[in-house]
């Protein structure tokens, strides 16, 4: 079996970077430690550029069990983005937190080395190979606050959580290969469900409930998503970013390709399960996060609000081909734009924690005038984050009414309770801008973010202000990744 | 690009253009900032007035039609055209943002930050501009969506003293209305017509599709309610109406003057190009409704009035109850009182846009919109000021003559013979045309008292010692064009009925009058 090394490319040069980190940190002396930083990043961009080189191929490798298709680029090219910009905020955060920090870009480069593999991953064990890469160092890099309670107590639910779930999918995929006699391959699991009968089948409905509960703790879908709040809160705000943007992107990659494709014959007994899981997770978050006056906190619960309307097209599925890719399609498109806003929030949460480490809503106090381009920035976020224009998250939102609405019946209720539960979050995502532009700063308050951040932040609010006027690029990506999504695996 | 095909583009978006200019100008260029606003929408302004021009009046219709591909995976187009029932609003909000650029020229409110404030103007006039050319659903809803974020916070950051409270309330109410018009508008276009083998939001076709029945009748019931709910809360009809004097009176002059002389309008205009004529058969069957709700609204806002301290919180309510005119016209179904709606749209925009500056100003004076702390006497203070403040105040209450009678008279005649043709009760109707009839007598009785208590009377003696500026050069600049329009829409209200008689009668013909 020969190998491709172009299509395996970006992983490699990742997985090379992991080593020569950890190796370099050994010899640098203390004070040069932050140097793991540049390191990282070369390597980062070098897995970058691989990737982009690898636009418009379709291939696969090791016998079909790792494919290069549009989907495959489009998110490892988000990843590795997202890695660029975690690795910005990283720096001075870490370098004048006093952690150890060759072991943390060591950690953060392994957890992308699993979001990068996901999308590729087209085999029950290869997907559960990534996930366990993105989540083992997570668990580490949460609790890397060792003095603080918060940061132990948050480090320490995400791993009880995170094992339990994790046991109860391996379980779930373990039944799964033995009904479908040693299928691991996502196009043989589902011919092979297709085949089942009896039951067989409903003993396979089971053990995909099993399967979905794992990728639902990665995701913080209510009724697993007790960590998120604690977690985010309690770790290095880089790393709740990571974990917000690219942890939970990593886990929608990868169901995306089960339930699309893996587990599609079985629609009918896993949609109404989505539905609710859907409607519960938007509610639930929404509810909760009106009551948050902590600023990372209340992006955890937004973060699972908007995981509920990610899990929404997963409910629209059916045996209706072309509603299924627009649902497909709707949601890849959600994906990448939350990715945005999200990190662009959290590039925020980054510099104001540098002043104000508690990071309550009320710190935000006149923060435009203090800098207003931070603010203008964290304005467009929470405007896109709630989906309203002049910004790329209207699309996004558009996106899944669009299909919800083409889907009908149950597309149509669900696409109502999205629409309120979107009024009720302007409510929350709104105090945030309010807070740093209808109140007045407290004397003397100054704010100094390096240019790093800025430069993230900008980017970010040109990025969503752009795709507000011309938002094809989104839209026809989402489409691109459809055919791949469900004809390549 | 011609002249014909990009001319309403340019005016468009001139504002938001210029807004992005003024972003890149310091700060501390504060003179130079509040010029260019008025050097853009002047710009703009006449831009909208050469296409007034320059329009065909004779052979009607879509007119500077723009049909490109925009989002084609979505299946949105850039379409805007304008016709006889677009130009007065659209030049309307032309004339509104000229005027308040100048009144901002003096006049910017705390705290300051007149960068902000005047960029935020501009980007809200490219909002309330492009909903009246959009003939697309989803770029309508674009422009629709986007005048919310610049009110607030121009409500949020200029307000006064509940303004926090005022703008978040006045985003959220207006945004729970305008995504269930999203769900229909979406309903609209997966049920519609299709061109060359897709579906289509494009609304000449939805409208032709609409109105040719296409639509099933239950369909027509859901989505109508779903879309007209949200045009409802913009007007606002009763009951949906209790963020308006919040917003009202919290926001700043121009604010409110924008406010009331063109965003209420975008929800009848809504009414009038789409909900009316896409879904004829939903209209009918609600039609006594709105009407009801209408007849209320007019009633229930005069005797709020009555009831009010605050002289905006009064003008505020006032509004409520023209456009209880303007939607019980609408209601008819006929052509004279559609009619009546449009060029009650425009005459309301131009009074009830005057009541707010001269509120704004006498607030500015007085520092109190109290009518009581006021005390009355402003005839004495400041003689020109209370003229005109009378002056528009019985516009307003629809004395013959002047701009907001027709309107009123027109509505009401409409409800004497709604159009029987498409199935309304006649005998419904003309009690709706008695409670709006008590309406206008209420109407110019909170009017009078409310001139009374301002105007009459001697000058309390707190006040005696404030030398009051009377009416500056900078408010008659922005002022007369309005007072003259008020005058001249009175006296030949043929100009713009002229110019919205083809599309309205196109428009009824559906209804078979």
């Amino acid at each position: 079996m020969s190998v491709d090394y172009h299509a395996i490319a970006p992983p490699l040069l990742l997985g090379a970077t992991v080593l020569i980190v950890l190796i370099v940190d050994a010899f640098l002396p203390a004070r040069g430690k932050w140097l793991a930083m540049p390191v990282s990043l070369v390597g980062v961009v070098a897995s970058l550029v691989a990737a982009l080189t690898l636009i418009g191929t379709d291939t696969s490798t090791f016998g079909g069990h790792y494919v290069v298709d549009n989907f495959t680029v489009l998110f490892q090219i988000f990843f590795l983005s997202a890695a660029v910009v975690v690795l910005a905020l990283s720096l001075r955060y870490i370098r004048e937190g006093g952690f150890y920090q060759g072991e943390y870009y060591f950690l953060l480069l392994t957890a992308f080395l699993g979001c990068v593999l996901m999308p590729a991953s087209r085999d029950l064990l290869m997907l559960f190979i990534s996930l366990e890469l993105v989540s083992a160092p997570g668990f580490l890099m949460a609790a890397f606050r060792k003095s603080d309670v918060k940061g132990n107590e948050g480090g320490l639910k995400f791993f009880l959580i995170g094992v339990l779930s994790t046991a109860v999918m391996l379980y779930g995929m373990s039944i799964i290969i033995g009904l479908t006699n040693g299928a691991t391959r996502l196009e043989d699991v589902a011919q092979g469900l297709a085949a089942l009968n009896g039951a067989r089948q409903t003993f396979a409905d089971v053990a995909i409930l099993f399967v979905v509960v794992g990728f639902a703790f990665k995701v913080s879908a209510v009724p697993f998503q007790f960590w998120a709040p604690d977690t985010y809160e309690g770790a290095p705000v880089p790393v709740a970013a990571f974990l917000a943007v690219a942890s939970s992107a990593a886990g929608f990659a990868g169901l995306l390709q089960l339930m699309f494709v893996a587990f599609a014959p079985e629609w009918e007994f896993w949609v109404p399960l989505f539905a609710a899981l859907s409607v519960l997770t938007m509610t639930v978050g929404n509810l909760v996060a009106l009551q948050q006056r902590q600023l990372v906190r209340l992006l955890a619960y937004s973060g699972i609000a908007q995981s509920g309307y990610i899990l929404l097209p997963f409910a629209l599925v059916s045996g209706d081909q072309a509603v299924n890719d627009t649902a497909f399609a709707a949601a890849v498109s959600y994906i990448l734009l939350y990715g945005i806003m999200n990190i662009g929030a959290f590039a925020v949460a980054t510099a104001v924690s540098r002043r104000h480490p508690q990071l309550m809503i009320a710190d935000l106090a006149g923060l435009v005038r203090i800098a207003p381009v931070i603010a203008v920035g964290m304005t467009v976020f929470m405007a896109s984050l709630a989906g309203v224009p002049p910004t790329g998250g209207f699309w996004a939102k558009l996106l899944i009414f669009r299909a919800a609405i083409d889907r009908g019946g149950l597309g149509v209720a669900l696409a109502v309770v999205m629409l309120v539960n979107s009024v009720v979050s302007i409510y929350y995502y709104f105090s945030v801008p309010r807070a740093m532009i209808f109140q007045d700063p407290a004397p003397g308050e100054t704010l100094r973010s390096s240019w790093l951040i800025t430069a993230v932040v900008a980017l970010a609010t040109a990025a969503l202000i752009a795709f507000f006027v011309l938002p094809n690029p989104i839209a026809e990506l989402g489409d691109l990744s459809t055919l791949a999504g469900i004809t390549g695996g | 690009m011609t002249w014909e095909n990009s001319a309403i583009t340019i005016a468009t978006l001139l504002p938001v253009v210029g807004a992005l200019g003024i972003l890149l100008v310091p700060s501390e260029q504060d003179r130079l900032i509040r010029g260019l606003g008025i050097v853009v929408t002047g710009a703009a302004f006449v831009v909208s007035v050469a296409i007034a021009v320059t329009y065909d009046y004779d052979a009607g219709g879509l007119q500077f039609v723009l049909d490109t591909s925009w989002i084609p995976v979505i299946g949105a187009r850039y379409h805007v055209a304008i016709d006889g029932i677009s130009m007065p609003l659209y030049v309307l909000t032309f004339l509104l943002g000229l005027l308040c650029s100048v009144y901002t020229w003096r006049f910017v409110p705390d705290p300051g930050r007149t960068k902000a404030f005047v960029a935020l103007t501009l980007l809200l006039l490219t909002g309330m501009a492009g909903t009246f050319i959009a003939f697309d659903l989803i770029l309508f809803f674009v422009f629709w969506e986007l005048v919310l974020v610049p009110m607030y916070f121009l409500i949020g950051v200029w307000g006064s003293s509940n303004r926090q409270y005022a703008s978040i309330k006045f985003f959220l109410y207006t945004l729970f209305g305008s995504i269930f018009m999203l769900l229909g508008f979406l309903a609209l276009y997966f049920e519609g017509p299709e061109v060359a083998g897709r579906h289509t939001f494009d609304l000449t076709a939805i409208t032709a599709f609409g109105a040719g029945g296409g639509y099933g009748h239950t369909f027509q019931l859901i989505v109508f309610g779903a879309i007209a709910l949200g045009f409802a809360i913009k007007v606002p009809m009763w009951p949906f109406h209790t963020w308006l004097p919040d917003a009202h009176t919290e926001a700043p002059t121009i604010g409110s003057v924008l406010l009331a002389g063109i965003m209420l309008k975008m929800g009848t205009y809504g009414f009038v190009r789409i909900a009316l004529p896409v879904l004829p058969d939903g209209a009918t069957a609600y039609a006594p409704w709105i009407g009801g709700l209408a007849a209320i609204a007019i009633v229930y806002a005069a005797l709020a009035c009555l009831a009010q301290k605050d002289l905006k919180r009064l003008i505020a309510f006032s509004s409520v109850g023209h456009m209880g005119f303007v939607m019980l016209g609408i209601a008819t179904l006929t052509t004279i009182g559609i009619q009546a709606a449009i060029f009650g749209m425009v005459a309301h925009g131009v009074i009830t846009g005057m009541l707010f500056f001269c509120v704004g100003s006498i607030y500015d004076r007085y520092h109190t919109r109290e009518i009581s702390e006021i005390g009355g006497g402003m005839s004495q203070s400041m003689p020109k000021m209370a003229g005109i403040f009378a002056f528009v105040a019985i516009a307003s209450l629809g004395l013959p003559g002047l701009a907001g009678f027709w309107g009123e008279v027109m509505a009401l005649l409409g409800s004497f013979s709604p159009n029987e043709a498409a199935g309304l009760d006649v005998g419904l109707f003309r009690v709706f045309m008695v409670l709006g009839g008590i309406g206008t007598i209420l109407t110019a009785g909170y009017f009078l008292w409310m001139l009374q208590r301002v105007n009459m009377g001697s000058l309390p003696d707190r006040w005696g010692a404030s030398a009051f500026r009377d009416i500056l050069t900078v408010e008659w600049v922005s002022w007369v064009p309005l007072l003259v329009l008020i005058l001249v829409l009175g006296l030949v209200p043929s100009i713009v009925l002229n110019a919205t008689e083809p599309g309205v009668n196109a428009l009824t013909s559906i209804f078979g009058s």
